[in-house]
């Protein structure tokens, strides 16, 4: 019994594990390897594919510009949709649920059919190709998120706490920054990591709105074949570095993850 | 040092919360409002804080209308019934917060905070985050900081009821001594009778929105001015029946009357709603003036020293609560003694006639 409650994780764990494995392992890889034999672990170990990255521009400056387009966005989705989730949660007003509602239905057109008038509007007023492009078009599906992921929790705060701090004599806005946001650290955290998720893994988008100067890590890698043929073991080493940043960030709000996915509302 | 509400009214859309109420508080004494859940405590709570904002009518505390006044401005302090702190903060930072808002300095602040936290006992748990702490303790906290900063007003909303038994016993002792020398007005909500009865001062007895009665707490409970108070200010709930005075005698029904004396004495002959608390209704007589009355019991409940029979006095739902261990069976008949010298009775308008 005990060896079946062991085996069968360890069977998940070891099918979960297999590609990611697999992608590290032909990191390390030679193409030629990669192409013209089957081995479970790198007969000849290479850090060339690495090398390259790191000293190749066209490579870490996709890195770079993900990156930055990913933090811009971060912080204005947050930002913005912090005033707004303390609204829905604390006033009524009119038409407020509709509002809500609405918010999320911008969630349920896919990407594609905001490509167009993104890349026309955005080259009309010269924010084509920066960073800042891809990261205002991916607000218009992460801010809905952030609003709807903290109203969740700052609904679960009650609304006491407000009126508390009110009577000991804060002003709203030393509340809002020194009890209220704090208060509500772990919603925030939630927050920022699933706008990090979709802005991180988004590709069209930020295809089309970007040529060269701010080409996102994902455009570079779908280019297979270059100059020198296909190199694959290049790509998986800049698949294996594009993994880490995700798994860094998931640690932060690895307990609070699937409070997120109830958008806040457990 | 007074609070008064002068036709103070309160409307959200089309529901109104509070109908037009006039009172004037007792300065530096316990202020019970006394009602059930809904009844417009919270509600006249947040409008005596500044929290909401009366639709009409004004509020003036020491002489001046602070209708409109922003709540930062006003020298009041608020417990909730929920343990509400800064889960961030820890207890000395807790109690701390209002007078770092209001800019006091750090040595000030360090003797306020020190004493207070004294004697809420709290002085070993300064260093921890409320969520570490007990909810007897939380509570504290939240006390201590409504303390601290010499407020002229202090609100309770409830502060016991989510506490167990025997802290919310402990803390009630204590309540009104951390209270009494401090120079404030305390208006205290709560829903229990008992409470209401043990904190003394004066009671407002709250119902629907409106305030029914206004005085000192003894007073409200024996003289109830309608039947409403006296239902909002008894518990287990009162007994009401209708009664008829008729040739010096106390008509129950056809079997059942007594002589009117006592407070019936000086009552004209006519129809009556006459109320008896639970108390007075007992399974064994008290006193040569029981009258005896026939029901059929529903329930009984025994809580040790006390046996609260649940019985129908013909289409009546009444209670009576006995001294001792009496269980009756379900659905039997038995006798029970009114103790007819504590009888209110009440005109056909619900006004009290006679207590």
């Amino acid at each position: 019994m005990r060896t079946t409650a062991r085996f069968i994780p360890a069977i998940y764990i070891f099918l979960l594990m297999t590609p990611i494995y697999w992608l590290i392992n032909m990191s390390f890889k030679t193409t030629n390897e990669i192409l013209g034999t089957f081995s479970l672990w790198p007969n000849e170990v290479t850090f060339d594919n690495y090398i390259t990255i790191f000293t190749d521009p066209t490579w870490y400056n996709g890195y770079f510009n993900s990156l930055s387009y990913v933090t811009i966005n971060m912080l204005i989705s947050v930002s913005v949709a912090l005033p707004a989730a303390y609204a829905f949660s604390r006033y009524r007003f009119l038409g407020d649920k509709h509002l809500f509602f609405w918010l999320l239905t911008n969630r349920m057109a896919p990407p594609a059919v905001f490509a167009l008038p993104f890349f026309q509007l955005y080259s009309a007023v010269n924010l084509f190709d920066t960073p800042l492009a891809v990261a205002l078009a991916h607000c218009l599906f992460n801010i809905p998120l952030a609003v709807w992921i903290l109203e969740g929790f700052m609904s679960g705060i009650p609304k006491e706490l407000d009126e508390t701090a009110y009577v000991d004599g804060y002003s709203f806005p030393r509340f809002f920054v020194r009890i209220f946001v704090p208060t509500i650290a772990s919603g925030i955290g939630v927050a920022l990591f699933f706008c990090f998720m979709f802005s991180w893994v988004e590709l069209l988008l930020a295809k089309t709105l970007t040529s060269v100067a701010a080409k996102p890590i994902a455009a570079t890698m779908t280019r297979t074949a270059s100059s020198s043929g296909y190199e694959l073991g290049l790509l998986a080493a800049a698949g294996t570095l594009t993994i880490i940043p995700g798994a860094f960030v998931i640690y932060f709000v690895r307990n609070y993850i699937a409070k997120g996915f109830a958008l806040g509302r457990v | 040092m007074t609070l008064v509400f002068k036709n103070v009214t309160k409307r959200v859309g089309a529901d109104v919360h509070i109908f037009d109420t006039s009172v004037e508080f007792v300065e530096n004494e316990f202020n019970i409002l006394l009602g059930t859940t809904l009844a417009g405590k919270t509600t006249l709570l947040q409008l005596m804080a500044g929290l909401e904002v009366p639709t009409s009518g004004e509020i003036w505390f020491n002489g001046n209308n602070v209708t409109g006044v922003a709540t930062q401005k006003r020298n009041v302090s608020m417990v909730h019934q929920q343990f509400i702190n800064y889960p961030h903060f820890s207890v000395y930072d807790n109690i701390a917060s209002p007078l770092r808002v209001a800019g006091f300095s750090k040595a000030d602040i360090e003797s306020r905070v020190d004493s207070v936290a004294n004697l809420l006992k709290l002085t070993p748990m300064l260093k921890r985050r409320p969520n570490e702490l007990s909810g007897g303790q939380q509570q504290r906290t939240a006390l201590a900081r409504a303390l601290v900063k010499d407020a002229d007003l202090v609100l309770l909303d409830e502060p016991l009821a989510n506490l167990d038994y025997k802290l919310r016993e402990e803390l009630r002792d204590e309540l009104p001594k951390l209270l009494s020398d401090r120079k404030c007005t305390v208006v205290y909500a709560t829903t229990e009778p008992t409470e209401a009865l043990l904190l003394g001062g004066y009671t407002a007895t709250v119902h629907e929105g409106q305030i029914t009665q206004f005085g000192k707490t003894p007073d409200v409970y024996r003289r109830p001015t309608d039947l409403e108070t006296a239902r909002v200010f008894s518990d287990p709930p009162i007994n009401t029946t209708k009664i008829i005075r008729k040739d010096g005698l106390m008509v129950l029904d056809e079997e059942v009357s007594w002589p009117a004396q006592g407070a019936a004495d000086g009552l004209a002959d006519g129809a009556y709603m006459m109320g008896i608390r639970p108390h007075f209704v007992t399974v064994q007589p008290t006193s040569e003036n029981a009258v005896a009355i026939q029901g059929r019991v529903i329930v009984s409940e025994l809580s040790g020293s006390e046996s609260v029979v649940h019985f129908k006095l013909g289409d009546l739902s009444w209670v009576s609560q006995s001294h001792g261990i009496h269980a009756i069976d379900i659905g039997a008949d038995a006798t029970f003694y009114l103790d007819t010298r504590h009888c209110i009775y009440f005109g056909e308008n619900e006004k009290l006639m006679a207590a």
